[in-house]
Formats: structure tokens, C-alpha cells, sequence
């Protein structure tokens, strides 16, 4: 039997080891994960994870620079894909990062800048950026939150955050200060601001959900 | 509901294993890193910080080697510090697994390191440290100073001040250890955790001193610290994580459980 393939995206930018680290460890005999920059590769592949950390301009231009872009934007329209943190922000029109950054433009809508004097609702000053373990309260029903508690604790590290233009797609939010998008969905496409790879047996759960996916919303 | 307070265990590592020092000297043996980081992983630290102290550079392929095993075991994040020198030193690092760096005395020397570190690996992995010593007498303004070299040489820096400009320089994160209190038991420096983590933007995360649960309160109460971090009152079977983050919880800081 031949193994299904998840392909996960080297732009060069990332702890990517984490992330296949993690993988390889939920993932069965059925399957194997494969690190790539290949376009070729990516478009053969039965799944596709686009890894993310760092500053979106950089995130962004790789994907372009690598000539990754076309790749990304097929699987985007044809099977499982999930995105972390940088990357959920990537999919946006855009991002007001780095002085104002165009995106790919899968999900409608912007990345917005936390603040440097963010506060909570009682005034006081919150850090930025959010760092740590926040609660995920869950906003639709989705096969990669199987097996999930609603309002679980995923790691997060992440100055910008998204708002989509149809709410109707926000498939988890969390609260910091405000309650904000932390987890998008449509179709085939899922997407994340924390780090599954960091966050212990929930952020595997949600791999091995994304191991398991047909790509159908629900 | 909201972001949750951190408890970081920290392994000191030195010739491959876990030890901890008394105020950096009279050092006891904690056992095999990979093994104790397991051990934290499993009883829900929210991170694991690992310092190699080992002073020869021989042995950092070893720690390469230490960090891989551990990494690809523990799926919390992983901050190693401790001769971080050079850009190829974090490459290295973050390819071995880890999702921060701790750079402590090359910023002291090269403050521009920060930069060029943060501008090419991004903000969320650089944690700068700072060894921090009490250096104003009785009745005099509070005043602490930078400390380099297990805390042996002065820098004539404020230590508020650097910590604001490491900030300035891209740093995500402050790993503040007092330098009076460390291998203490006697708690954290409250006064300079709370000048500093008031002072920036960014997580402080206060270590050095812990002896009791209590201390860990005080240092996100009083000294409003983001994170606490504690290595002896783990290693040695005092206490354990769950406990610790139970004996917060109960007094009304947000944990994750």
C-alpha cells in the first residue's frame, strides 16, 4: 500500500524541525512526512502543512522568492492544508506587519498589531507579545478539533492577529484583552495562530486530526 | 479565561548532566537531562529551559546532540541558553530542535548581536538574559546592576535601563535572574522583577531563589513576572509541577492545569 504523504512547506524560515518532529510522532505506518521546497513534491503530496514563525515581509517573500507560491495556492484549492501561527496570517489579503504586507488572499481579511499598550478590560497592561498558554474556545463544530476539549490550552507566540471578513469561517477565538480569531476554516483549508507542535497532547491531537482528514468540513 | 501564568523547570547542564549550584558554586548532581526533561514534560511544566554551563566549548556538540533528543521527545517549548555567541550558534540550535535562544554575555559585549538575531531569526526566539546584582546600599534608591560571568564581573550597566535596550534591540523575552537570591532558597528578587517586567513591553520571566510554592506567587504577585522559573525545588523531589501550579491556582493566578 502506498503511504499518504504530508508534505510540509520549507520556505526557509521556522523551527520546521518541531513541527515534523511532531508529525512523525502521531503520524502511523500509513503515512510519511516529507520536508520539502519542492513545488513538484508539494503538488504530489495528499496533504500539506505550511509551517510558520518569524516576521510576515520574510514569510511572505520567501514564498515567493522559492517560487512556492503557485504550489501553495493549488493545494489550497485541492487538498487538507493546515497553516500555523505566521502562516494563518499569510493566507489574509494582508497584514499591517513590516510596514504593510500583501498576502495570499485565501481568507478575506487582515492581520492587525496587538499594540504595544494593549490592555485588559480592567486597564491593565498586557505583554506583547501574547506569549504562552491560552484557552481556544472552539466556534464551530470541525473533524480537526475532534477529540479537543473546548477551551483547551494551545501555545501561542504572536504580536498580530487576524480578523477575517466573514465571521461565518472563525472556527476558534481566544481571549487577550479582547476576544480575537485564532483559528480559521473553510473547506479544505484550516488554519492556526498557536503552535500544535508546543502544545503537548492537544497540539498532537490536532496533528493527528490533520493526519486523519479527508479535507471535508465536517 | 485568558493567557495562564508559566512555571519553566530549568536544567542546568554541565559535562551532560543536570546539576544545580549554590549561587553558581558547590554543585549537585540531578541526573540525565533528556530523562528530567521528560519527567517535566510529562508533569505539565508549560517549558523547559536549558542552560549548558559547561564552560568548554568541546562540549557543544554534545548539548547539539542533548537538545536534539530532548526535542524530538518533548512537545512543549524548549529555550537553550548558554554560549550562544554567534548567528550560526542559534541556526544550530534552532535546527537541534529549540524555539528560543538565551543570549546572555555576548549581548553584554556585542549589543548589536541582539539585533541582527532578532532581525534575522524574528523576536519570538530571542530571549535575552540578565544576571542582575543589588548593587545600592541600605537606604539608598534601589539600584541593580548587569553581571557577567556566572555573575563574577561587573558591567557598570543599570540593569533597568539594559533591559529596556535589549527590549529596543528586538529581544521577545527577559529571563531576569537575581544574582543575590540564586541557589538561595530565600525567593526571587521581587523589586528589580517587578522594575523591570513594569519597565518593557515583553514576558520577564523571574528566576533565581526559589525554595517554597509561596515564592513562586510572590514573583507573578509582587514582582508581576509572566513566568516563574525554578530548577532545585524540582530536581530534588520537593515538589512537583501539578503541586506547584495547584498551590497558584488557589490563590487566584490564572494556571493551566
Amino acid at each position: 500500500m502506498t503511504k499518504s504523504v504530508v508534505a510540509v512547506i520549507d520556505y526557509g524560515m521556522g523551527n520546521l524541525h518541531s513541527v515534523v518532529k511532531a508529525l512523525e510522532h502521531v503520524a502511523d505506518e500509513h503515512t510519511q512526512v516529507v520536508l520539502t521546497s519542492d513545488p513538484a513534491v508539494i503538488d504530489s503530496a495528499d496533504k500539506v502543512l505550511l509551517p510558520g514563525v518569524g516576521a510576515i515581509r520574510d514569510c511572505v517573500g520567501e514564498m515567493y522568492n522559492r517560487g512556492l507560491v503557485p504550489a501553495i495556492q493549488r493545494a489550497l484549492k485541492t487538498k487538507p492544508f493546515l497553516a500555523i501561527c505566521v502562516s494563518i496570517q499569510a493566507l489574509m489579503s494582508h497584514s499591517e506587519e513590516n510596514g504593510g504586507v500583501d498576502c495570499l488572499d485565501y481568507f478575506q481579511g487582515n492581520a492587525f498589531f496587538f499594540g504595544e499598550e494593549h490592555k485588559d478590560a480592567q486597564g491593565n497592561r498586557l505583554k506583547v507579545p501574547h506569549m504562552g498558554w491560552n484557552q481556544v474556545s472552539h466556534k464551530m463544530a470541525h473533524p480537526l478539533w475532534q477529540g479537543i476539549e473546548d477551551n483547551a490550552r494551545f501555545y501561542f507566540v504572536h504580536s498580530f492577529y487576524v480578523v477575517p471578513n466573514d465571521k461565518n469561517e472563525i472556527a476558534g477565538t481566544c481571549e487577550y484583552g479582547h476576544e480575537f480569531c485564532v483559528a480559521l476554516a473553510r473547506e479544505n483549508v484550516f488554519a492556526v495562530q498557536f503552535h500544535p507542535e508546543k502544545s503537548h497532547k492537544d497540539g498532537l491531537q490536532l496533528y493527528k486530526n490533520f493526519i486523519h482528514w479527508d479535507g471535508k468540513p465536517a | 479565561m485568558g493567557l495562564a501564568k508559566r512555571i519553566i523547570p530549568c536544567l542546568d547542564v554541565d559535562n551532560g548532566r543536570v546539576v544545580k549550584g549554590v549561587q553558581f558554586v558547590d554543585i549537585r548532581d540531578a541526573g540525565d537531562p533528556v530523562e528530567v526533561a521528560k519527567r517535566y514534560d510529562e508533569q505539565g511544566a508549560d517549558e523547559i529551559t536549558f542552560l549548558d554551563i559547561t564552560a568548554s566549548s568541546d562540549d557543544r556538540e554534545t548539548t547539539v546532540h542533548m537538545v536534539e533528543a530532548i526535542a524530538s521527545q518533548v512537545f512543549i517549548p524548549l529555550t537553550v541558553g548558554g554560549g550562544i555567541r554567534t548567528c550560526d550558534d542559534i541556526r544550530r540550535m534552532l535546527n537541534a530542535g529549540a524555539d528560543k535562544v538565551g543570549i546572555n554575555t555576548a549581548a553584554v559585549f556585542n549589543p548589536e548581536f541582539v539585533r541582527e538575531a532578532a532581525q534575522r531569526f524574528g523576536s519570538q526566539c530571542i530571549v535575552v538574559a540578565i544576571d542582575a546584582k543589588k548593587v545600592s546600599a541600605e537606604g539608598e534608591a534601589d539600584k541593580w546592576e548587569i553581571f557577567t560571568h556566572g555573575g563574577r564581573k561587573p558591567t557598570g550597566l543599570d540593569a533597568v535601563e539594559w533591559a529596556k535596550k535589549m527590549v529596543a534591540y528586538g529581544a521577545g523575552e527577559i529571563l531576569l535572574t537575581s544574582m543575590d537570591r540564586d541557589g538561595t532558597k530565600n525567593g526571587f528578587d521581587l523589586g528589580v522583577t517587578r522594575a523591570i517586567s513594569e519597565a518593557v513591553h515583553v514576558p520577564v520571566i523571574a528566576s533565581g531563589g526559589v525554595g517554597e510554592l509561596q515564592h513562586l506567587v510572590d514573583g507573578v504577585k509582587e514582582g508581576k513576572a509572566d513566568a516563574v522559573l525554578a530548577a532545585s525545588i524540582f530536581h530534588f523531589g520537593e515538589h512537583t509541577v501539578p503541586e506547584a501550579k495547584a498551590f497558584m491556582a488557589a490563590q487566584d493566578i490564572e494556571m493551566r492545569l
